[in-house]
Formats: C-alpha cells, sequence, structure tokens
C-alpha cells in the first residue's frame, strides 16, 4: 500500500501506450459500436437499404448535427414502453437468468467445494475436466441437448427403460429446457472463480473454528461459506449477465412461449427488420446489465483491496 | 560437598518431583504413524496443572504432532492420552477442554478482533452479557482495546499474534496449546512477549503447552522442557538441567553452544573421572563418575562461556587447562566468541567466550596470539551416548 510514496516519474511515450491500448480497444470495439446502435435506435424505420431513415448524417457537418440535435426523436423508447412485448420480454429475461444463476450456483457450489477439497494431484485433471466442454462449439453442445431432451430422445428412453416413468415427459421446448440449457452452459463460468475462492480458503481457519467447539458443519456457514462469498458473488455475475441477453439456448431448446429479450430483439431485428427499435432494445437491455456490472466491479474492488 | 543446584530458579513450582502428583496431561504409550513414516514412537510424558511446558525439536521431530493429537486433529495409531483424568480417544476436537493458538494464527478474516474473540464463547451458548465481558477482559488483557472494531487485516503481526491468543483463552481452556506462537515476530517483539506469555500463565492459571524449535523461546517461557528427536522423548528437565546437564550429545549440541571434546576414559575413583583428549592429548578432570570403563570413548561437552581464556602459554600436561592459537574471532557486543586451534587439524578447535566488560581494553586478545584455556572441575558433563 506503500508504493506509492516513491516520487511519480514521468512516463515514457511507451508506458502511455502501453496504459492506451486497452482504451483504444475499448473505444474502439465498445463504445463505437455501442454510439452506432445509440444513433440508429434514434433514428425512424423504412423500407431502404439499410433499413431506417438516419437522425442526422455526420457527413453533413457540426451545423447539421445540432440542427437534429434539437428534434432528436426518443419515439422507439416510448413504444418500448407501450407495448408490453417489450418489458414482459426484460422481466421474463432477467427471471429466468435469476432463477438459471440460483441453479447454477446449487449445482456448482459442491463441484467446487469438491474439487477444492480433493486431493493435490488430482485437481489439474478435475479441472481439465470443468474446462473440456469449451474445446466443442457453444452451439453444437446445445444442439446435442436437443437429442437428449426431445420426447423420444435419450432421458425420456432411459427413464422408460427404467420403468421411473409411464410415458415421455416433455422437457423439449418449455423454460425447463432453457433452464437445463443454461445451467448446463455456464456452470464453468461459476465453478471456476468459486474453486479459486475456495481452494485458497485456509484450512486451519476450519481447525480454529473446530477447536474454539464449533462442528463442522456449523463451522462450514461460519467460515467457508462467508469466506468463498466473493467467489460466489463473481460466479454469479458471470453467468447472470450473459444469461439475461442469451438466444441460442431459448431459441433452440426453449418453446414458444418463452419470453427472452435475446429472442424478441433477434425477431425485431431480423423477421420484422425494424433496426430502430431492435437498437432500442439493446440499449436498454445494456442499461439493465450495466447495474450488476457495477455491483460487479465494486465487489472484485473490495476484494483487492482486502487482498492487498 | 555441599550440594549446589543447576542455574537459577524461576519459581518455586517443582511437581513433576513429587510422586503424589497426579499429572494434568498423560500420554500414556503413543504412537503415531502416517503411512510407513513413524511421527510419534511409543511416547510417554505427564505434564502437571499450571505447568507451562514446552516440546522442543527440529522439523519432523513430532512435536506438533503430539501437541495436534491432543488437540484432537489427528488420532493415536495407538496408546491413549488423559487430560485431568479424561481419557480423549474418541472426542472430537470441538468438544475437547483445550484450545489452540495456531501458528498461522488462523484468524477469521470476515470477523472483527471482537467477533474473533467471541467466536468460541457464542458456540457455548453464553449469554450475551458474559460474552461481552469476557471480550472486554481478554482485550484488556491483551493490551488490545482499541483494536476491538477491527478486522485482522488492518492489524500488525503482533497485534494479530495477541488477537490468537485472546480468542484461545478466551473460553478459560484446561490447557493452551501454543503452536509455535511467536515464530513470526521480529526478534525484539519476540523476546517481549514471551514474557508477556509468562506473565498471562501465572496470572491465569492455566495449563500452558508450547511447541517450538527455538530453544531460546523454550528456555525463557517454560517450567520443563521436553526435548524430541525422531518421534521419541530426548529428555525432559528444567531448562536449566537441560543446558548444563543434557543427557546426550544430541540435546547438548540442540540446546545452546558446546565444545565436543572426543576423549578416552583414563582414570575412574570416588573423587571423579579423568579424561584425556584422543585429537591432542590434553587431560580433563571431571568429578563427574561415569558408567564407562577405563580406555572406553566418550564425550566431554562444555559449554563455551565456562571457559576462561588468556593470552599467553601454560604449562602442559597441567589438567583442565589447554593451549590454543587464536584462529577466529566473533565479535557480538557483550560477548566475543573465540575460536583457537589447540591440535594440527584445523577442526581441532576450542570455542571460548569472553565477556567484553570494559570498552576500552589495552591488549585485545588478536588473531594468532597464544591463549591458555582452563575451565573447572564440574564445567562440563561426561556423555556416552
Amino acid at each position: 500500500m506503500k508504493e506509492n510514496i516513491a516520487a511519480p516519474k514521468r512516463r515514457s511515450l511507451g508506458a502511455w501506450a502501453l496504459i492506451a491500448a486497452p482504451y483504444l480497444w475499448l473505444l474502439i470495439l465498445f463504445l463505437v459500436p455501442f454510439l452506432i446502435v445509440f444513433k440508429i435506435s434514434l433514428s425512424q424505420v423504412a423500407i431502404a437499404i439499410p433499413p431506417y431513415i438516419p437522425a442526422f448524417d455526420l457527413a453533413e457537418g457540426w451545423q447539421a448535427f445540432r440542427d437534429n440535435l434539437s428534434e432528436l426523436s426518443f419515439e422507439n423508447y416510448i413504444w418500448l414502453t407501450e407495448d408490453d412485448l417489450y418489458w414482459k420480454s426484460y422481466l421474463s429475461s432477467v427471471t429466468i437468468a435469476g432463477i438459471s444463476t440460483l441453479l447454477t450456483l446449487l449445482i456448482g457450489y459442491p463441484i467446487a467445494y469438491g474439487m477444492a477439497r480433493s486431493p493435490r494431484s488430482i485437481r489439474p485433471t478435475l479441472l481439465m475436466l470443468v474446462i473440456l466442454p469449451f474445446w466443442t462449439s457453444f452451439l453444437i453442445r446445445v444442439y446435442a441437448w436437443i437429442g437428449i431432451l426431445k420426447n423420444e430422445g435419450l432421458l425420456n428412453q432411459l427413464l422408460l427403460a427404467l420403468g421411473i416413468i409411464s410415458e415421455p415427459m416433455v422437457i423439449l421446448n418449455t423454460n425447463i429446457a432453457v433452464y437445463i440449457g443454461i445451467v448446463y452452459s455456464y456452470l464453468p463460468f461459476l465453478v471456476l472463480p468459486l474453486y479459486a475462492s475456495l481452494e485458497r480458503l485456509d484450512g486451519s481457519l476450519l481447525e480454529a473454528a473446530e477447536d474454539l467447539g464449533c462442528p463442522p458443519w456449523k463451522a462450514f456457514w461460519k467460515i467457508t461459506l462467508p469466506l468463498s462469498l466473493p467467489g460466489m458473488i463473481a460466479g454469479c455475475f458471470l453467468v447472470f449477465i450473459p444469461a439475461v441477453g442469451e438466444f441460442v439456448i431459448p431459441d433452440l431448446l426453449g418453446g414458444s412461449d418463452t419470453l427472452m429479450i435475446g429472442k424478441t430483439l433477434w425477431v425485431e431485428f431480423f423477421s420484422n427488420r425494424d433496426w430502430p427499435v431492435s437498437s432500442a432494445v439493446a440499449v436498454i437491455l445494456l442499461m439493465i446489465l450495466v447495474i450488476p456490472i457495477v455491483l460487479f466491479q465494486n465487489q472484485q474492488q473490495k476484494m483487492s483491496e482486502r487482498d492487498g | 560437598m555441599a550440594k549446589k543446584s543447576i542455574g537459577p530458579v524461576r519459581r518455586e513450582f517443582k511437581p513433576w518431583e513429587s510422586p503424589d502428583h497426579e499429572p494434568f496431561i498423560e500420554f500414556r504409550n503413543v504412537t503415531k504413524k502416517f503411512g510407513e513414516f513413524v511421527a510419534v514412537d511409543n511416547l510417554s510424558l505427564k505434564i502437571y496443572e499450571r505447568e507451562f511446558f514446552a516440546l522442543l525439536g527440529g522439523s519432523g521431530c513430532g512435536k506438533t504432532t503430539l501437541m495436534r493429537m491432543l488437540a484432537g486433529f489427528e488420532t493415536p495409531t495407538s496408546g491413549q492420552i488423559f487430560l485431568d483424568g479424561q481419557d480423549l480417544a474418541g472426542i472430537p476436537p470441538f468438544r475437547r477442554p483445550s484450545n489452540m493458538m495456531f501458528q498461522s494464527y488462523a484468524l477469521f478474516p470476515h470477523m472483527s478482533v471482537e467477533k474473533n474473540i467471541a467466536f468460541g464463547l457464542k458456540q457455548d451458548k453464553l449469554p450475551a452479557s458474559e460474552i461481552v465481558a469476557r471480550v472486554a477482559e481478554m482485550l484488556r488483557l491483551t493490551k488490545l482495546e482499541q483494536f476491538g472494531k477491527r478486522k485482522p487485516h488492518q492489524l500488525s503481526g503482533g497485534q494479530r499474534q495477541r488477537v490468537a491468543l485472546a480468542r484461545s483463552l478466551a473460553k478459560r481452556p484446561k490447557v493452551l496449546l501454543l503452536d509455535e506462537p511467536l515464530g513470526a515476530l521480529d526478534r525484539k517483539l519476540r523476546e517481549e512477549t514471551q514474557f508477556e506469555l509468562m506473565n498471562l500463565q501465572e496470572e491465569l492459571e492455566v495449563t500452558f503447552l508450547i511447541v517450538t524449535h527455538d530453544q531460546e523461546e523454550a528456555m525463557t517461557v517454560a517450567d520443563r522442557i521436553a526435548v524430541m528427536d525422531k518421534g521419541t522423548l530426548v529428555q525432559v528437565a528444567t531448562p536449566a538441567e537441560i543446558y548444563e546437564t543434557p543427557n546426550s550429545r544430541f540435546v547438548a549440541d540442540f540446546i545452546g553452544d558446546v565444545n565436543m571434546i572426543e576423549a578416552k576414559v583414563a582414570e575412574k575413583s570416588g573423587m571423579g573421572t579423568r579424561l584425556v583428549s584422543v585429537a591432542d592429548g590434553f587431560v580433563i578432570e571431571s568429578e563427574q563418575e561415569t558408567d564407562a570403563g577405563v580406555g572406553d570413548s566418550v564425550w566431554y561437552a562444555i559449554r563455551p562461556e565456562k571457559v576462561r581464556i588468556v593470552q599467553g602459554r601454560g604449562q602442559d600436561g597441567v589438567p583442565n587447562q589447554i593451549n590454543g592459537l587464536v584462529w577466529d574471532i566473533a565479535y557480538l557486543g557483550d560477548v566475543s566468541i573465540i575460536h583457537s586451534k589447540v591440535g594440527e587439524n584445523d577442526d581441532d578447535i576450542i570455542r571460548a567466550t569472553f565477556a567484553n566488560v570494559s570498552r576500552m581494553v589495552e591488549k585485545p586478545i588478536m588473531w594468532e596470539d597464544e591463549v591458555v584455556m582452563s575451565f573447572d572441575r564440574d564445567a562440563g558433563v561426561i556423555l556416552t551416548g
């Protein structure tokens, strides 16, 4: 914490370039595209290529930009509040993502805990197994679930053969299939940070708790769980944030009544060819996600302060 | 001859000398194996109530394993452990009336100092008012009053050490186990803390069992020390007895600095033993009697501070007097340790401590000076093992 006692030296050009690189990256690949999307969201739909009338043309210069600024129309955003499809999609997305995150946590915690408690020699292998699915395309893995979950799929055949059910369960094209898909796809993102924080946990803390009269099961609640909270929070955000905007999983595994904002956006963009409205949907989605992202950043910073 | 006593006595407390005293902690033929490795080998030991007892040894000697068996973190492969008359077999750590202060302190990082100290008390379901009172008392005892609300990472190493101590004492355990408690502190702080530990132990009248590899620490704090090697007890005695009358070469070598002289028994009588150095032929007379027979090889162990050293040259063949040539001088401030060559070989060295009682010396001992070293008949011990 005391390194900053050293007098700050004048940074060389190279150092500035190094610092500028990530910002430049963000500028070009995040901020500029976002501004383009934002600009489209302010325009009006038209039958043209591209299918909208620009709100203003940058080529016309500064004066035109200022003229247009005064008559900017947020009608696409107003439209989003008028049609209940959109807020229902947002709400449903957040709900599905939230439930999926919770399920992922319930499944991922024991996995991470088991890995962290396993003999040191087999830990790299277990870690490998968690990462292994990434070696296959995400799309193909989600497709594979269709084969498992459909009425005459592997799961139903197995359960029928075992006599647990008498007729096939309908899982595919329901929200349950979406939950399964999200939990399966995002499990590694939760297990990895959680494993990292559980593995760092000093075993002598649990011994100390036990020594002070705390039975092991209680020590888990008092010591292990609170100390793995940073890993848990990081993992949950890593699942929740992409799950909210998820498109592939609800499209492939969900049913026609599965409402998720990613799907709504896709329909708006490709089927209705309404770029301005779909851009507005995307901007609002980002706004919704900025809140958990900021929380996540905050959390990360607190953690690094404590460790430092 | 009047019976002399060995070394200074800290307090008149010697329950181990009276046979009718019941031990408070007893290890009875305890063995612990990890696979093929025998960590503790058929060890028996009695520790008395209110004793400050130290387990001393190098790494891997089994001292920590012994303590962890008492705390319940390891189960003996065979043998029994008793605490206050109760056989501890099958009792899990969270039901044992002992508390441990961990080497790493093991403070709960997500809890404040107060919560750390209160943790054990809450497990006992004590009333809230009593917990508050007890925490305040522990904070006062360990001089941590201003730090109660802080988290462990906001404390210095010495403060953390005191929190760990306060936490382990808060439940008023029958025995406090200290696993290398001062290892992470710097020297000055360590010495201060050693005295604090001793005062605390006398104030609370709790039995303390400390595990350490630091012989100075063990000698400072403990009433008795058990020197361990390869899972067995080599010697169990008071610090002064361990230092002045080690029972083996291992103990003499492990505790403090020592000159180990290989010698042959030349003559035995009721008045003592006469030895002749194997390497250089000088004569040693000791008032100690030995089991070794005439002609047997033994070791004569003498501490450097028991050797007087003056410049000059003495007559050859005088018992307990050796001529030498100064080979090396280590100036430590309070004393200088003078290494003198007493034979042909480079490793025939006798070390003598020279107390620097004056700041200015007219003719200091220099390298290559001729010196005479001498010592008393009771200065060293004859060791056979």
